[in-house]
């Protein structure tokens, strides 16, 4: 799944460096005061592992492929997200260094596929709330499973964006996609697999060596509501007018956008309720409201997709927080 | 694999105008490479053949052999084949080159081709140039955080020693399997462990032995030099070509010198 630098515009290597400067910015602090202690021969020395074990192929029964351990879940279950995060850097770098796996201007972005997927993301939003603290026993061996396979498709969505964005292969976007999903879920099961054989034979020979507990799960959601805001304030300027797939279709077929309305009465009704309750019709101010006509039209858009997503927000979070309760 | 890193770690460890530039200028200089090849539209093959000067140039002078690099390109050229070959098949637009005629994808099958054989040539002779020590220091003088300077070389190090009890282990289990290219998953997994628990342990052992020795945490190196005017000589002269290959098709105007 490394991206090799023929493929990476300078835009998007360039974007996804300044992401990851940042992310070893907020690495390279959290870490500081353990600079001197024991966990950094223990990444050294992990590193290596992970590097060595990646010559190791297995058997995968019934396909008549082999696999290797990709170990960004491992490391991040052994080590913590950051350290983790730094581990895999060095592996990266110097698999791009010294064996071309992997070009130099796209190892931010490999660096943000392969580590922070995985590290960032599946570890600490999967495998810790799944496992419930375990490192051995089906749930354990569940909860690997689902975080890796979860990790490795994101990280290949995540190839796939950034080839598409970079705009110098011609590959197309949904046959890209149906190529690299399924084979990155085979790939997910068979690190999960190994993940967890792996975790769970150190967990018995050495109970005590955990990953810190002190990560802190808000951080990384402040940093995904700060990218919210961003894309629902900014971005959205840069959205497509044209119709889309449903409404093309449509307008194909009709010769106009949308259907025209139905006489049921059921209909009718519900049309009545959604008048009443939406607040900003197609994502902008209603035309019949007091000061639409002088608030610019981006304006419009990005309150309709800040409001938009606080409200996603706030709604995800009270069902979330109600199935909470009821559980407990 | 292993052996890949300790010949280019040999390489590294030479001494040669190139070695002797400052880690740091080379480092920006790459980087500058780097981002200059990739910025070119996607079809543009002609005047990418200039750059080559820059790490062929540098291998010379540097004492790298021609045929180590070349083989590095080979055998990391698969994967970029695989999906370079998608161009030619998705874009048909006809073009003409001189007296005759392609697609589009060609072109940019061929532009793919060239950018990865430059970029996977520089970051060898990068490596080649300044051996990993160097490298990381520069990077850390350049702004990485000093974690990762750290860990990288602690990585570093270790890789030789991991490395080779991984293999040992390896052969061990092959000739405990009988000799099937592939062993089962529980050996796998078992052979694995322990690997990991030995590392563990190693760890222990050398931070113990660094604590015993006063290691706060800062790696001394020696023979650091403060950047001289040859460094930014060597940068500037960099910057300036890379600029000028970019804006001028050097190849096509040395084409039309020598054959008007």
């Amino acid at each position: 799944m490394h991206m090799a630098d023929a493929l990476v515009s300078p835009a998007v290597g360039g974007a996804l460096w300044a992401a990851t400067a940042g992310l070893f910015a907020w690495c390279g602090r959290r870490l500081k005061s353990s600079v001197e202690g024991p966990i950094v021969p223990l990444m050294g020395v992990l590193g290596a592992f992970v590097f060595a074990s990646q010559m190791i192929n297995f058997a995968i029964p019934g396909t008549g492929s082999s696999g290797h351990l990709g170990g960004g879940l491992l490391l991040a279950i052994l080590l913590g997200p950051e350290a983790a995060l730094v581990v895999l850097s060095s592996v990266l770098a110097t698999q791009a260094l010294f064996f071309a796996d992997g070009g130099l201007l796209a190892l931010g972005a490999n660096i943000l596929n392969l580590g922070f997927l995985p590290a960032f993301i599946a570890y600490p939003f999967l495998y810790r709330p799944l496992s419930g603290g375990r490192r051995s026993g089906a749930r354990a061996w569940a909860a690997a499973l689902l975080s890796a396979v979860a990790g490795l498709q994101l990280g290949a969505l995540g190839v796939v964006l950034e080839t598409r964005a970079s705009g110098i292969s011609a590959l197309p976007f949904s046959g890209f996609l149906l190529l690299m999903l399924p084979i990155h879920f085979a790939i997910g099961l068979v690190e999960g697999l190994v993940t967890a054989a792996v975790v769970s034979f150190v967990a018995r020979a050495r109970p005590e060596a955990a990953a810190p507990a002190d990560f802190s799960k808000r951080s990384v959601l402040a940093g995904l509501l700060i990218g919210a805001l961003g894309i629902g304030g900014v971005g959205v300027w840069f959205a497509s007018d044209r119709p889309d797939g449903l409404e093309w279709s449509i307008a194909k077929m009709v010769g106009r956008e949308d259907l025209p309305r139905s006489e049921e009465s059921v209909h009718q009704a519900l049309e009545k309720v959604q008048e009443a309750t939406s607040v900003l019709p197609d994502y902008a101010l209603p035309s019949g409201a007091p000061h639409s006509s002088g608030v610019p039209e981006k304006a419009q858009t990005s309150l309709a997709g800040v409001a938009g997503g606080g409200l996603t927000l706030l709604l995800a979070g009270a069902a979330g927080l109600f199935l909470q309760r009821r559980r407990s | 694999m292993k052996a890949a890193v300790a010949d280019l770690d040999d390489l590294g460890r030479r001494s040669s105008p190139v070695h002797r530039l400052d880690a740091r200028a080379k480092v920006l200089a790459t980087g500058a490479f780097l981002v200059t090849v990739m910025s070119f539209p996607r079809q543009e093959v002609s005047a990418l053949t200039p750059f080559l000067f820059f790490p062929l140039v540098l291998a010379s002078l540097g004492g790298v052999p021609f045929g180590f690099l070349f083989r590095r390109v080979l055998a990391a050229l698969p994967f970029a084949l695989l999906v370079a070959l998608g161009n030619p098949f998705f874009d048909r637009v006809p073009v003409g080159v001189g007296p005759w005629e392609t697609t589009a994808g060609w072109m940019s099958f061929s532009s793919i081709l060239f950018r990865f054989l430059l970029t996977v040539l520089a970051a060898l002779v990068l490596a080649a140039t300044t051996g990993v020590d160097r490298l990381t220091d520069a990077l850390g003088r350049l702004g990485l955080p000093r974690v990762f300077v750290v860990q990288m070389s602690f990585f570093y190090r270790t890789l030789f020693v991991v490395g080779e009890e991984a293999s040992r282990m390896k052969r061990s289990l092959l000739i405990r399997s009988h000799g099937n290219k592939a062993p089962s998953f529980r050996s796998v997994v078992s052979l694995l462990g322990h690997l990991l628990l030995r590392a563990m342990a190693r760890a222990e052992r050398i931070h113990g032995a660094l604590r015993a020795r006063g290691y706060d945490g800062r790696l001394p190196s020696l023979g650091r030099r403060r950047a001289g005017w040859t460094d930014l000589g060597f940068l500037a002269v960099c910057g300036a070509s890379f600029a000028a290959a970019r804006v001028w098709n050097l190849a096509e105007m040395a084409g039309r010198w020598a054959a008007p």
